[in-house]
């Protein structure tokens, strides 16, 4: 096996190489997760009280404004939108830092760097599933059973991954060159916070802004999975759905094409 | 499989240097200029200059399967640049690499150590940073950990280690590397002088092995006996590439300031607090000559250790070792070896700490002086001034038929005579 280096030559194996070091990005994600919790007191339960407490304070907020959820428990549908925020809003503040923070792999030691923001997105998939732990005892609590579109849930996971690393690669690598970013991701995840369906339902925007809003694709995915989760009790509009797929796929070709670009560069400019 | 492992041709890596802006590039900034740019007639930048740095330019040499080269070099020759081309952390601006075999890296000891982590997990997590799969790590941790001694402390956050086992256990999972080509960056000038043995002898199996190896050292005793090629790096070209002896001697030759002829100059800088601090070592016959490296061995051998202390220094010794060439350690002793120590009476200001090697004791070939300061009851702290490799100083044997040809360690004449013995005696040694 021979490898040729020269100037702006491609790896010619790279996808190769990132299957060659699946196990490090395993490695990376479990020291990530070991590392959260290791002398801490409260380290477990924080993973459990952050959903917990957002839906309660979103739930209080709907009561506040007079919102009306007649379709589903109230918990359970506030729930079911701060489940994939969470996961997607973790996976890109992660992935968007983690070049910056793992700089002394970065300049002494050769793999793929494509692996790190992936470990990344990968640590936020465990926090996703404590949640989605909790999601079914709180339903089991209310006494709310999922129907048969609840075994769609993966499809939208998998979007929400995708869109969280597109965009993470794409931060990730700005973030190498330009330290500003650093300060963009905390600003989209508040933003979006705001114009995402979480604390209201899509049903609840005005028609004459629903289509600007459809283009957030996170509308799309938390609409998804609130279908999958409530029994399709709250619709699912294929527009919306559409927007997202598209937003998503458009995200991970973009991020994907920037970081391969700028890969070679890293250990110089880190 | 090709005969050649690497072949590097025409090699050239270029920075751009930029002067003015210190500190990361804010987009703020570059939208700020290229807007700027729009505004003004001429392409000059306003605020900054580039220049461009070749750190390696025309570098050209090929490695065969199984070789095991040195790569030396002044700081900032462009070693480190090389390697780490190699190992394709960064890619190359000019010229062409070819490869033949999987590269494993050691550019720096215990690369993603996490100080929260016990031993063991760290074994694995390092492992698996510098390319080994989770069962090649399984097979291999045992010999891992007796190689660092460290089974006591497996479960253990590697942040309660001692500086010497982190050293030990991030040496240890790199030496058991099992890759067709080894590259290695200056990691052996770690951990003590036991442990360091313990790294040339492994290196030294591993170049032994049939592996093909790349060794960056400033330890020219361990490059000699690990490699029996050299390239001469100076300012990103190639100087030299033969034999590490000539290398080397080419490379001491040259070095400004270093030990030529005799004297070496310390090119570091002083910090800011220390108490004490080594300028200059000189070699001569005497104190009335002027400063040399070469000696006869019924010459002896005057240490001159100029240095400027702003106070007394409590409790100050110096401590000194001359190593062989092979890399053995054939004296160690310090200034407390005497009844009184003369740091004892010391004062301030510039003066010279004299040592003197009796003639007739070190047999001929060529020796490292390795110098350190310490104090156990001083307020600055353990480690006062440590110039570390001073000197070197070559050994001749011209009175003796012998001479040059003399193994072992020592040139000592012995008292060699023949004694009549009667026959009495004679009979009593018979019994």
């Amino acid at each position: 096996m021979t490898v040729v280096l020269e100037p702006n030559r491609a790896e010619a194996n790279y996808w190769r190489s990132i299957w060659r070091f699946r196990e490090l990005m395993f490695f990376l994600s479990w020291r990530d997760v070991s590392v959260r919790y290791k002398q801490t007191v409260i380290g477990v339960t924080w993973v459990l009280l952050r959903p917990l407490l957002t839906m309660l304070i979103f739930v209080a907020f709907r009561r506040m404004v007079g919102l009306r959820a007649n379709e589903a428990p109230e918990a359970i549908l506030v729930f079911a939108a701060v489940l994939p925020w969470q996961l997607f809003s973790t996976a890109l503040s992660e992935a968007s830092g983690s070049l910056i923070s793992n700089s002394n792999l970065i300049t002494k030691v050769y793999f793929p760097r494509l692996i790190i923001p992936i470990a990344a997105v990968a640590t936020a998939l465990v926090d996703f599933l404590v949640t989605l732990a909790i999601l079914a005892l709180l339903m089991l609590w209310e006494g709310y059973a999922p129907g048969w579109q609840v075994l769609l849930l993966p499809i939208f996971v998998v979007l929400t991954l995708c869109l969280a690393s597109g965009f993470g690669l794409l931060l990730a690598a700005l973030n190498v060159k330009y330290r500003d970013f650093r300060y963009v991701v905390p600003f989209i995840v508040q933003f979006g916070l705001f114009i995402s369906p979480i604390a209201f339902k899509t049903q609840d925007v005005p028609e004459q802004w629903r289509l600007l809003y459809s283009m957030n694709p996170i509308v799309g995915i938390i609409d998804g999975f609130r279908w999958c989760i409530l029994r399709g009790d709250v619709p699912l509009e294929w527009f919306t759905l559409a927007c997202s797929f598209l937003v998503t796929a458009l995200c991970v070709w973009l991020g994907l094409a920037y970081f391969r670009r700028v890969e070679r560069g890293f250990a110089d400019v880190i | 499989m090709s005969e050649l492992a690497v072949r590097i041709d025409g090699l050239g890596k270029k920075y751009r240097v930029r002067h003015q802006r210190a500190g990361y590039t804010a987009l703020r900034d570059v939208i700020a200029e290229k807007v700027g740019n729009l505004f003004t007639r001429n392409a000059t930048t306003s605020n900054s200059t580039y220049e461009d740095f070749w750190a390696l330019k025309d570098v050209s040499f090929e490695i065969r399967r199984g070789e095991a080269i040195g790569v030396i070099g002044r700081n900032g020759a462009g070693k480190s640049t090389l390697l780490k081309i190699l190992s394709q952390i960064t890619e190359p601006s000019a010229g062409r690499i070819e490869l033949d075999g999987r590269v494993a890296s050691l550019l720096e000891v215990g690369t993603g150590f996490h100080p929260e982590l016990t031993g063991r997990e760290n074994i694995y997590l390092n492992g698996a940073i510098l390319g080994m799969s989770r069962a090649e790590i399984r097979r291999k941790f045992d010999e891992i950990v007796a190689f660092a001694e460290v089974e006591r402390f497996l479960d253990t956050p590697v942040k309660h280690f001692s500086s010497g086992m982190y050293v030990r256990l991030a040496f240890g999972v790199a030496a058991h590397l099992e890759t067709e080509i080894l590259i290695v960056d200056e990691v052996l000038a770690v951990g003590d002088v036991e442990f360091q043995k313990k790294c040339l002898g492994k290196m030294s199996e591993v170049a032994q092995g049939g592996r093909t190896v790349l060794f960056v050292s400033h330890n020219m005793g361990a490059i000699r006996r690990l490699t029996e090629r050299c390239i001469l790096l100076e300012k990103g070209r190639v100087r030299a590439d033969t034999s590490s002896q000539e290398a080397i001697d080419l490379y001491v030759k040259e070095s400004g300031a270093g030990w030529a002829n005799g004297t070496f100059v310390r090119p570091a800088s002083r910090p800011a607090d220390a108490p004490f601090f080594v300028e200059r070592v000189t070699t001569r016959p005497s104190l009335d000559e002027g400063p040399v490296s070469t000696f006869d061995c019924d010459q002896p051998i005057v240490i001159c250790i100029d240095y400027n202390a702003t106070r007394r220094v409590h409790g100050l010794y110096a401590y000194m070792t001359l190593t062989r060439a092979d890399g053995t350690v054939v004296y160690e002793g310090d200034s407390r070896d005497i009844r009184v120590n003369p740091f004892d009476s010391m004062g301030a200001g510039q003066s010279r700490l004299v040592v003197k090697i009796p003639p007739r004791i070190l047999g001929p070939g060529t020796y490292q002086i390795y110098l350190s300061f310490s104090s156990v009851s001083d307020s600055y702290g353990n480690q006062i001034d440590s110039p570390g490799i001073v000197g070197e100083f070559h050994l001749d044997d011209t009175a003796t038929p012998r001479g040059n040809h003399r193994n072992g360690y020592l040139s000592t004449i012995l008292d060699w005579s023949l004694r009549p013995v009667s026959n009495d005696t004679r009979e009593l040694i018979d019994q």
